[in-house]
């Protein structure tokens, strides 16, 4: 509040530092992109919107996006309401603290490892499929089939369903226990408690909650790369298949153009976010 | 009636029974007989969710006991359980839960016959540790500046963090190989730990727990004399201590099974960290090597897990309450 000119830049040598990192190997990179988006990817001349052009035109982009669309669509709502479940029945439990540990290990087993069991378990002649024949029901070919897609479905809520419960509990214990108490005096039963009190408490958690799962499904790119490869199932390329194998062909102009695409489509969803944040939290 | 008598002698001490009890059986006139008929059916229903629950955290940690118990496993074996996935022979694969025969003898081959194996964790150790330290350095003092001073531009500059701490990395990947590549750092570690260095994830989970700190504290330092470094390493740092640890566990998982960055901009063998190592089970006798290495990737992250479980826990919390 005693804001001489001389203490308000002081915050700002805290933060130069940093400060200077993002800008030489964040802000400048990306406003390089940004350029290059509107080069040709060989002589450097200005196209115009051609590279914009030529990636919505692009079916691989075009497949990218649809299987990203259709990926969100079920994995988040799924992963939302699987781990709210658990979170509600966890919270201030005597056991609740050794069911975390278990659902959190995932975050800790890296790629690599859950890789080598995902191969073993979805090959065609693997676990699952065994286990399926004993109970009388026939296997699939996992990774080469439309099945694919759910194999990654179930990566992603094997792999954040612990995150994401901690979230909800920290959104848990932030409602105020004597609202309930309140409510179980005048007769209100364990359900009308958890949809009347609940749930609308909640919903401010529900705002993160939804972005941080949204940006955690990116990393999905990681298993289904290394259990297929560059070139997998065509259910479950992703953008991460494809930005990396135009990198490899030098594809620059059309990286550019995605990037910029696909990080102005996010940002405009940071920006809603943002705005709800900020209605609950006055100043930053 | 059974229910209520049941519970009391089992969990006598869980606080949401005492909690109901005090609610319902010390208040005059409330008994559980005249509870909501809903509140009595809550506990079956919640055995049916405990039961679900367990269900799924089996499922959760079945892969760390498959790899473990593989990893013990002789050639023999492996080959007997596997061979329809890695040799392909007739059949499904099958798997038990613990080795018949253990034995140590991938382990050993592990530690005797494949430097290339510790050259690789060398690796992923300097990445980690390198961003870490980095993030330790940077990170901690944005985070205080952020989170104790008003400057101009202050939003503006908080806004870019916070949106580069939600892009993934295929937007950034074509500027990250940009400038990489004009500081000739492509195919080095380095190339990998800069950008980790610098990243704004850390930064918000510390800024988080730094604006939980006492500005009445600061002040009393300061009419004590305290220059403004004085604050930041005998307040911040320490009484920060716990948003900092959150950040460096989740910062090392993520950095210790980092995939995509080495990936694109690591064309040199030698200099792999062992998340991207993906070793080949073409072979049984590789498949055993295969597990080891799972395991060995494993152990670090494992450790940091069980050790900072608390601290993680807490780190994700920050990215989500806002109060």
């Amino acid at each position: 509040m005693r804001g001489s000119r001389k203490k308000s830049f002081r915050g700002l040598f805290w933060i130069m530092p940093s400060f200077l990192g993002v800008l030489v190997f964040y802000l400048l990179p990306y406003g390089d992109v940004v350029r290059r988006s509107f080069l040709g990817a060989v002589d450097e001349k200005f196209v115009g919107m051609e590279n914009y052009r030529t990636v919505f035109g692009n079916t691989a982009f075009l497949l990218a996006v649809k299987n990203t669309l259709r990926f969100t669509a079920i994995c988040i709502p799924a992963l939302i309401l699987l781990s709210l479940g658990c979170a509600v029945v966890l919270f201030r439990s005597k056991y609740g603290g050794i069911i975390k540990s278990a659902f959190l290990m995932p975050m800790a087993l890296p790629a690599v490892s859950v890789a080598l069991m995902w191969r073993l378990l979805f090959h065609s002649q693997g676990l699952l499929n065994q286990w399926l024949v004993h109970m009388g029901i026939a296997g699939s070919d996992w990774m080469n089939t439309k099945q694919a897609f759910w194999v990654l479905v179930f990566s992603y809520i094997w792999k954040n369903l612990g995150y994401d419960i901690v979230l909800w509990m920290a959104g848990l214990a932030g409602i105020s226990e004597s609202i309930y108490e309140a409510a179980r005096v005048d007769g209100a039963g364990e359900w009308q408690c958890f949809v009347k009190i609940t749930l609308p408490n909640l919903k401010p958690s529900l705002y993160t909650i939804t972005v941080l799962s949204f940006l955690n499904s990116f990393k999905v790119f990681r298993e289904a790369y290394l259990v297929a490869g560059d070139y997998p199932h065509e259910s479950i390329y992703m953008m991460q298949h494809l930005f990396n194998n135009w990198f490899r062909s030098f594809s620059f102009d059309k990286m550019a153009a995605a990037a910029v695409v696909e990080s102005m489509v996010l940002l405009l969803l940071i920006l809603l976010l943002q705005k709800a944040w900020d209605s609950k939290e006055a100043a930053v | 009636m059974q229910q209520n008598t049941t519970l009391e002698r089992n969990q006598p001490s869980t606080p949401r029974l005492s909690r109901l009890k005090k609610k319902f059986f010390d208040a005059p006139g409330i008994s559980w007989e005249s509870m909501p008929a809903a509140v009595r059916k809550f506990h079956p229903a919640r055995k049916i969710g405990w039961c679900i629950l367990a269900l799924f955290a089996v499922i959760a940690l079945f892969p760390v006991f498959f790899l473990l118990a593989g990893s013990f496993m002789g050639d023999d074996e492996l080959k007997v359980y596997l061979g329809a996935v890695i040799s392909g022979s007739e059949g499904y694969a099958d798997f038990p839960l613990l080795p018949l025969y253990p034995t140590l003898r991938h382990y050993v081959e592990i530690f005797m016959d494949t430097p290339e194996f510790f050259v690789m964790f060398w690796n992923s150790m300097k990445i980690t540790f390198g961003v870490l330290a980095g993030q330790f350095v940077v990170g901690t003092m944005a985070a205080w500046g952020f989170a104790k001073y008003q400057f101009p531009g202050k939003k503006g500059f908080f806004l870019i963090y916070m949106i580069l701490m939600l892009m993934p990395f295929q937007v950034l990947m074509l500027s990250d190989y940009l400038v990489l590549d004009w500081m000739k750092l492509t195919d080095k570690l380095w190339g990998i730990i800069l950008p980790g260095v610098f990243s704004a994830f850390p930064v918000f989970i510390m800024y988080r727990f730094f604006m939980e700190i006492p500005d009445s504290l600061l002040e009393s330092a300061k009419l004590d004399g305290a220059k403004e470094w004085q604050l930041f390493y005998y307040i911040a740092l320490p009484i920060g201590s716990s948003g900092i640890i959150s950040a460096m566990v989740l910062g090392f998982l993520e950095y210790w099974s980092l995939i995509e960055q080495p990936m694109t901009f690591l064309k040199d063998k030698s200099l792999f960290p062992l998340s991207i190592f993906l070793p080949d089970i073409t072979a049984i006798s590789k498949s055993g090597f295969a597990f080891v290495a799972s395991v060995i990737t494993f152990l670090p992250a494992l450790l940091v897990f069980l050790g900072g479980q608390d601290y993680l826990e807490r780190g994700i919390m920050a990215g989500a309450v806002k109060e």
